[in-house]
Formats: structure tokens, C-alpha cells, sequence
């Protein structure tokens, strides 16, 4: 099973053909939280792929130790001590980067990408390929949140990592890195997204029930009152 | 009496936890087509807001005063999970009725991340048990509110032609930009009135 070949699919699928914010729409409360710049948007993306990483190795390794039932539970005591571990290294080393994430950086708990790749992959598989598989999400997070915070920082605030990219002459229009500007990127590059997957014959990425970590557990999708996966019955 | 009315108003309207603090887009996007389903949903969101601030809050005082502040965030995301999962069990075998009407969200509550962003920012912004209740109860409602008026936008949008490269949630999002747009309309209210 190991062979390099499905390794490197598990790495592979998690930056553009299963990319976590784009096509799974998963984790979207940090994308539109901390890409305000370029530079807290790499910071979060790579503390969540950090976190990511250790958490999927493991909970692969314990997978045949954690009991069916509480298995959420257990994930979650996972994740939050990675968490905490990242928490207290960027509090030591980047406390710049600490200021900016606030209360976001402890929220990478409750991030769906982490706890959906627990319950879809980690659980299931040997360790190399969850390693694998989260270290492919991590960059297709990171990568998705790059574009996001690039985008909203040099329309924004007319720089790129500070240093000033546009002219002086055009004026920066702050509405960018305000929360309006936020949704309104993410909008746009999610047509985007949407167009480039259409093209390959894929269908759109849409907001349900199938990518939430919750779901097995949550009589709500049992019922169908969330939103149709596919978005069925609210066109035409 | 004025400082609770304030960071009352302050929660539901100048940072509301949707539109402006981004908490909570999960349920935002993916529960509001119908009414009724979001009120639901924000109803039983307001109510593990507020339980969950009065359970956090106490521990970590006990926390703190044992320096053991790092386990915050493991401490705080267990003690609502166990809380959550406790409330509808309860909900369940006792009151079916309003299980049915609100406890089906609550599964999905545990991994909200308003309710574990609003018991940290409770401690962050370094309120008083009180303050912290009214903080959390605001947030809840205001929570209601956009995800109210959202489900109203949807509505409307509905019935629009909508460019074929924008349907489905490109489209939702350019609407949750403008209704967050029209939120900035509050920034300031709350200082001029109680200045």
C-alpha cells in the first residue's frame, strides 16, 4: 500500500484537486479572519498545517486504540495539545505574530479542516500516509490563505510582507482588509475556483453536510435540514 | 448598569461575531437558507454561548490562581464538548419537544468556533463574571440577528438571475459582504452614545 506512487497522490490531492478552503470549504472562519495581510496569513497557514501534521501521525498511530464510540473526544484532546504547543512556541518566539492571530490561534482547535481530516483519513490509515495527507492539506491551506491575504493586502493597504508594491498615487482602499472586503475576495476566488473545476469536469464546490467533521454524529444531517450538498432544488 | 447596555450593544451590532470577527461562518453559510432553521440553530447557539461562559469562566479562575493558564484552550474545548454532549442527552430523554426543535444543532456546536472564541475573548478582554455573561448573551443574539437577516437576503436572492460564474456560494458570499458592509455602518454608535 505504502508504495511512493499513493504517497505522493495523498500529498498531491490535498493542494488543488481536494484543496481544504476552495474546493472543501472547510476552515473558513480563519480564511477570512487572518488574511488582513500577507504576512498573518502565512503565519496562520502554517501553524494549522503544523498542527495538522502531528495531529493526523498521531491519531493514525492510535487509531486501533481509541474506541469507536469517544472517538471524537479523543481527537479532540489531540489537536488541543498540539494547539497549545504551537500557542506557546509563536507566544515565545514570534510574539508579532501572536498580537496579530489573537484569539484565532487557539480557535485552530475547533478548525474543521483538522478535526475532518481525523475523522475522513487519519482514523483509518497507517501514519506515513496521514502524515502524508496532512502535510498536503497544510500547503493547499497555507497556499489557499496566501492568495487571500496577497489579494486583500495589496489592494488593501497597497503592500506586499510591508513593503510597498503599489504607487503612492493610487490610494489604498482599506475596505479590503475590512471585514466586507473579506467575504468579498473570498467570493470571487471561489468563482474562480468553481470556473477552473468546471473546466476539468468537476462539479462546483459547495457549502453541506459532506465536509463537515460532524456529520455521522449530527441528526440535523441525518434530517436534511442543512443545505443540500449539491446545492439542489434552489436553482432553476 | 451603562457599562452592561454597552458591551451589550457592542456585541450584537458594532462586533458582531459573523460579520465582523468572522466566528461562526460555518452555521453562517451552510444553515441560513431557511428562517426557521436559522433561528433555530442561532437559539440553541445563544444558549451554549451563555451556559458555557458560566461553566469556563469559574475554572479558569481556579486555573489561574494553580498556574496552570497553558491549558486553557484543552481545558476550555473539553468542558464545552462534555457540556454540549450533556444538554441533549437531557434534552433528548426529558423535553423530545424542544429537542426537536433545537437540540438537533447541537452536535454541530461543539465545533462552532463562536462558542469557544466567545468563552476566550470573555478572558482576554478581561471582564467580570457579569460583564462576561452579557457578553456572551449579546454575541448569541447578535449572532441571531445576521444569521436572520441573511436568511433573508437568500431568500430574495432566490428569485434573481444571477451570472452563471457566480451561482451557488460565490454569490452567497458577495451577499454576506454586503450585509457586513452595512454593519460597518455601526462602528462608532456605542462610544458616541454612552461618551
Amino acid at each position: 500500500m505504502a508504495d511512493k506512487k499513493s504517497l505522493r497522490h495523498e500529498f498531491t490531492k490535498g493542494i488543488l484537486k481536494e484543496n481544504p478552503v476552495l474546493r472543501l470549504v472547510l476552515g473558513t472562519c480563519p480564511t477570512l479572519a487572518t488574511t488582513t495581510s500577507l504576512e498573518s496569513a502565512i503565519g496562520m497557514g502554517i501553524s494549522a498545517a503544523i498542527v495538522l501534521v502531528c495531529s493526523n501521525i498521531v491519531i493514525s498511530a492510535l487509531r486501533k486504540v481509541i474506541p469507536q464510540k469517544v472517538r471524537i473526544p479523543c481527537y479532540i484532546v489531540v489537536i488541543a495539545g498540539f494547539v497549545t504547543i504551537v500557542q506557546m512556541l509563536v507566544q515565545a518566539f514570534l510574539p508579532a505574530l501572536d498580537e496579530q492571530l489573537g484569539v484565532y490561534l487557539p480557535l485552530i482547535v475547533v478548525n474543521c479542516i483538522i478535526l475532518g481530516r481525523a475523522e475522513a483519513f487519519a482514523g483509518k490509515n497507517p501514519v506515513l500516509a496521514s502524515a502524508m495527507d496532512g502535510l498536503g492539506m497544510g500547503v493547499g491551506f497555507t497556499a489557499a490563505l496566501t492568495i487571500m491575504g496577497g489579494v486583500r493586502e495589496l489592494l488593501g493597504s497597497g503592500t506586499l510582507l510591508g513593503f510597498q508594491i503599489l504607487p503612492e498615487s493610487i490610494p489604498p482602499m482599506t475596505i479590503f482588509i475590512l471585514a466586507p472586503g473579506g467575504f468579498f475576495v473570498f467570493g470571487l476566488l471561489m468563482a474562480c475556483a468553481n470556473r477552473l473545476a468546471e473546466r476539468k469536469g468537476k462539479p462546483k464546490a459547495e457549502l453541506g453536510c459532506a465536509g463537515c467533521p460532524m456529520a455521522k454524529q449530527c441528526t440535523a444531517a441525518q434530517k436534511e435540514v442543512c443545505d443540500k450538498p449539491n446545492g439542489e432544488g434552489d436553482k432553476q | 448598569m451603562k457599562v452592561y447596555l454597552a458591551i451589550l450593544l457592542t456585541a450584537i451590532l458594532t462586533n458582531n461575531y459573523i460579520l465582523s470577527k468572522f466566528l461562526g461562518i460555518c452555521p453562517f453559510l451552510g444553515v441560513s437558507k431557511k428562517l426557521n432553521t436559522a433561528v433555530g440553530m442561532s437559539l440553541a447557539v445563544i444558549f451554549v454561548m451563555v451556559l458555557s461562559s458560566a461553566v469556563t469562566y469559574p475554572l479558569n479562575t481556579f486555573l489561574d490562581n494553580h498556574n496552570l493558564g497553558y491549558l486553557q484552550t484543552i481545558v476550555f474545548i473539553l468542558v464545552i464538548a462534555a457540556l454540549v454532549q450533556l444538554v441533549e442527552i437531557v434534552l433528548r430523554k426529558y423535553i423530545p419537544a424542544l429537542y426537536n426543535s433545537l437540540g438537533i444543532y447541537l452536535p454541530l456546536i461543539t465545533t462552532n468556533c463562536a462558542v469557544l472564541g466567545v468563552t476566550i475573548l470573555n478572558i482576554d478582554s478581561g471582564y467580570t463574571f457579569a460583564e462576561s455573561m452579557v457578553n456572551s448573551f449579546g454575541s448569541g443574539v447578535g449572532f441571531l440577528v445576521a444569521m436572520v437577516m441573511f436568511a433573508g437576503v437568500r431568500s430574495r436572492m432566490e428569485s434573481c438571475d444571477i451570472p452563471k460564474f457566480l451561482q451557488g456560494l460565490p454569490i452567497t458570499l458577495v451577499a454576506a459582504s454586503l450585509v457586513s458592509l452595512s454593519f460597518l455602518g455601526f462602528t462608532g454608535l456605542v462610544e458616541n452614545m454612552f461618551a
